[in-house]
């Protein structure tokens, strides 16, 4: 990514200028604008707001929402609540990994699918519950994940 | 005639949306009459989606409702008839009967999307009463009389709060809402914000009246994306109407509120953190005192309540501080919500008074545990709360109550343990929350939470040793006495309460390498029971390391080879993989 795609950002910059507590919510509509925080786009963000580099990056790395590396077109969050870990989210979690190949953390080759565990969607009464972008499956089984994965694979496809 | 949906997030996780876009197609092509409208969560989120059909006074409710039962019921309803097979039945009628609904009063009723529904039903007339009568010191005295603590966890007396703020000499003030409802298995404040996000706001600009702070703000968490949009929505409308802005209702009092979203901690539900986090910075606690209601926001003035206990405030101001008190016991008033999960039948939320047995939560609400198994504890409290064991299943549910089995009451989240939930593995899960969501300031909690873990971790794995159980006993204790803040004080409860009640699976663990919930996978194992195996071979094809093999026409598993993954257990359709 150059510096001049950057400038994107400089409305949002403009819109939070008057404090420094919109830091949060810049580096919020930063994500939503390119879907990850790489590094120079936080030294670009200390740059122009006279925040220091270190502390912006030591509030990007302290909250789980913001991510330093890019992710797949389809984010799956596994619920790891309570509720879910007694109703054994843990084989929900075994059975994604084994349909896409990969383990919690980490992103799909083809860039479909990154997978990452959460810590509560307050779904709990329909556990155990994942979530892909913006929809929430609960109830879920072994098998029912699997078919979820397999069809947005399939829509995908048919895309291509 | 008119229909409203069920549209909170549980509702549309069960298919809410397909079922709303179905009604609208049928209504658009068939062009009939009939409203139709959302609702939040009414709470019983095991008979989601659900639908409610008004027929004048007449109202009827339809669960478990799919797109193919549209027809049926839009039919029965047109003949101002019921569809009977899909009506909700008499018994999950009645727990909604048995409740008393204050906080939840309006979700699941109205449409959160509509201010003109919540003033409707008499919204905005508390705050209204308020100003005109200009006198914070009722409001507060009202609070008082009404006995409301915080329902975010610790329980401290709400109008106490508000005084000292009151009285604190900064300016501006500030009131702040916490909605980081970090703790997993609990989701009331989600429901509210979802389903009556103007009850919110009412309770925040008293709030904010009665101690002068003309500035709100609702810190809420990403992870509730539905919950932000709806109250974003309500904010705009209370502007529009005039209930948020310059000179409310005539007088000199200004009042405007603003949302923060969170972005993942839970260690900002604690406030001193949460006030970090607002100012931007990494949401670590600070030191107390200064107290946030003297240094806060920017250094200034700043009261937080949780969602739950604003949600009560304008009930209490229209109905009396002494009607809410007359519920309760006596020193927990009023009513409070749960979130009940896990292994139980009717999981959903339910708002009862005070001081009502669990075993009634549990049983007569709840409806008994899923698959008739036998209840084992009921995990009240989250990360910070502990292990409730049947045994005292008739304790009543208060403040201090449940404080004194060793568990707390928190922000309200109940869940349900089976005979199948293995005890140290669930000590083990809320010791794996608080060491990575610990956010590194003190050592007691950064370290200790950790080596806690390491301990867990080991007897999980049948690699404890003697010595472990007093170990952990002793690192309890330093944590408990050098923490911070709130999170790492509390971090050992689990451990401390399992420990208390259930000190005789840690010793099977330990001493016997055994796991009796048959849940840690390195001291179970797996075993083909002859009698029932038909050998046909699905065992061996599941296998993911083909540890399972046919020898002479029995079926055997290689004890060396097997990775206790469970497979053979879950696909075998005869029962035959024993689990021992």
């Amino acid at each position: 990514m150059k510096c001049k795609d950057f400038q994107m950002l400089d409305p949002i910059l403009e819109k939070y200028k008057e404090s420094s507590t919109n830091l949060i919510s810049i580096l919020q509509e930063a994500q939503g604008l390119y879907g990850y925080l790489p590094l120079e786009l936080l030294d670009y963000i200390a740059q122009k707001t006279n925040i220091k580099a270190s502390k912006i990056h030591g509030v990007a790395t302290f909250y789980t929402q913001f991510r330093l590396h890019p992710i797949g077109k389809y984010l799956i969050m596994l619920c790891q609540g309570t509720a879910c870990h007694v109703n054994s989210s843990k084989l929900i979690e075994e059975a994604v990994c084994d349909e896409l190949g990969i383990i919690e953390g980490q992103t799909t080759e083809d860039g479909l699918f990154t997978l990452n565990n959460v810590a509560c969607l307050g779904c709990c009464s329909l556990s155990p519950v994942m979530m892909i972008n913006d929809t929430t499956y609960g109830q879920l089984t072994p098998e029912e994940a699997k078919k979820i994965i397999r069809e947005i694979k399939k829509k995908e496809s048919k895309e291509v | 005639m008119k229909i409203v949906v069920g549209y909170g997030s549980c509702g549309l996780a069960a298919g809410a949306k397909d079922v709303y876009e179905e009604l609208e197609d049928q209504i658009h092509k068939k062009n009939l009459d009939i409203d139709l409208q959302i609702a939040g969560c009414i709470g019983m989120c095991h008979l989601e989606p659900i639908i409610d059909v008004y027929d004048k006074d007449d109202i009827t409710t339809y669960v478990k409702v799919s797109p193919q039962m549209i027809d049926e019921i839009l039919l029965s309803a047109l003949n101002h008839k019921k569809a009977k097979n899909y009506i909700i039945s008499e018994e999950d009628l009645n727990i909604l009967h048995e409740q008393k609904r204050i906080a939840l009063r309006n979700c699941g009723i109205i449409n959160p999307e509509s201010i003109e529904e919540y003033t409707s039903i008499g919204g905005y007339e508390a705050i209204k009463k308020c100003i005109l009568d200009k006198d914070p010191d009722k409001v507060i005295e009202e609070i008082k009389l009404s006995g409301l603590r915080g329902r975010g966890g610790a329980g401290f007396p709400t109008w106490f709060k508000w005084n000292a703020a009151k009285n604190s000499l900064g300016s501006p003030k500030y009131i702040v809402c916490n909605a980081d409802e970090g703790d997993p298995g609990a989701f009331m404040d989600r429901s509210v914000l979802e389903g009556d996000p103007h009850t919110l706001i009412e309770g925040m600009i008293i709030g904010g009246f009665s101690m002068g702070a003309n500035e709100g703000i609702v810190y809420v968490r990403a992870e509730y994306p539905l919950a932000i949009k709806r109250l974003k929505k309500a904010i705009l409308q209370a502007r529009e109407k005039g209930v948020l802005g310059k000179n409310l209702f005539g007088s000199d009092f200004d009042f405007d509120m603003r949302i923060k979203a969170g972005a993942g901690a839970f260690v900002c539900g604690e406030e001193t953190a949460l006030i970090a986090s607002l100012e931007g910075e990494r949401g670590m606690p600070r030191l107390k005192p200064p107290f946030p209601a003297e240094k806060g926001y920017l250094q200034y003035p700043t009261n937080i309540n949780n969602v739950e206990t604003f949600a009560n405030v304008a009930w209490i101001l229209q109905n009396g501080g002494k009607s809410f008190a007359s519920m309760g016991t006596q020193k927990s008033k009023g009513t409070k919500v749960f979130a009940l999960t896990g292994k139980i039948k009717k999981g959903g939320l339910v708002e009862v008074p005070m001081g009502v047995p669990l075993r009634k939560i549990i049983f007569d609400i709840g409806g008994g545990i899923k698959d008739d198994k036998k209840l084992k504890a009921v995990q009240m409290g989250g990360p910070s709360g502990g292990c409730i064991p049947l045994s005292l299943i008739d304790t009543s549910v208060d403040y201090e109550s449940i404080t004194a089995t060793g568990a707390i009451m928190g922000s309200g989240g109940m869940v349900v343990m089976d005979e199948t939930t293995c005890m140290v593995d669930m000590a083990r899960f809320f010791l794996d929350f608080t060491c990575k969501e610990s956010c590194g300031k003190c050592i007691h909690c950064r370290i200790g939470t950790k080596r806690m873990l390491e301990v867990l971790n080991r007897i999980c794995d049948g690699k404890g040793k003697n010595g472990d159980i007093e170990l952990l006993e002793d690192l309890a204790v330093q944590i408990k006495e050098g923490a911070l803040c709130g999170l790492g004080q509390t971090a050992p409860n689990p451990v401390l309460t399992t420990l208390k009640y259930f000190r005789e699976e840690y010793e099977k663990h330990i001493y016997e390498k055994t796991c009796p919930a048959h849940t840690c996978s390195a001291l179970i194992h797996y075993h083909i029971k002859e009698d029932l195996c038909r050998k046909c071979g699905i065992c061996i094809r599941s296998c993911p390391v083909d540890a399972i093999s046919k020898k002479d026409g029995t079926v055997l598993i290689d004890q060396q080879k097997c990775i206790k993954c469970g497979k053979c257990h879950t696909v075998c359709p005869f029962h035959a993989v024993d689990r021992k």
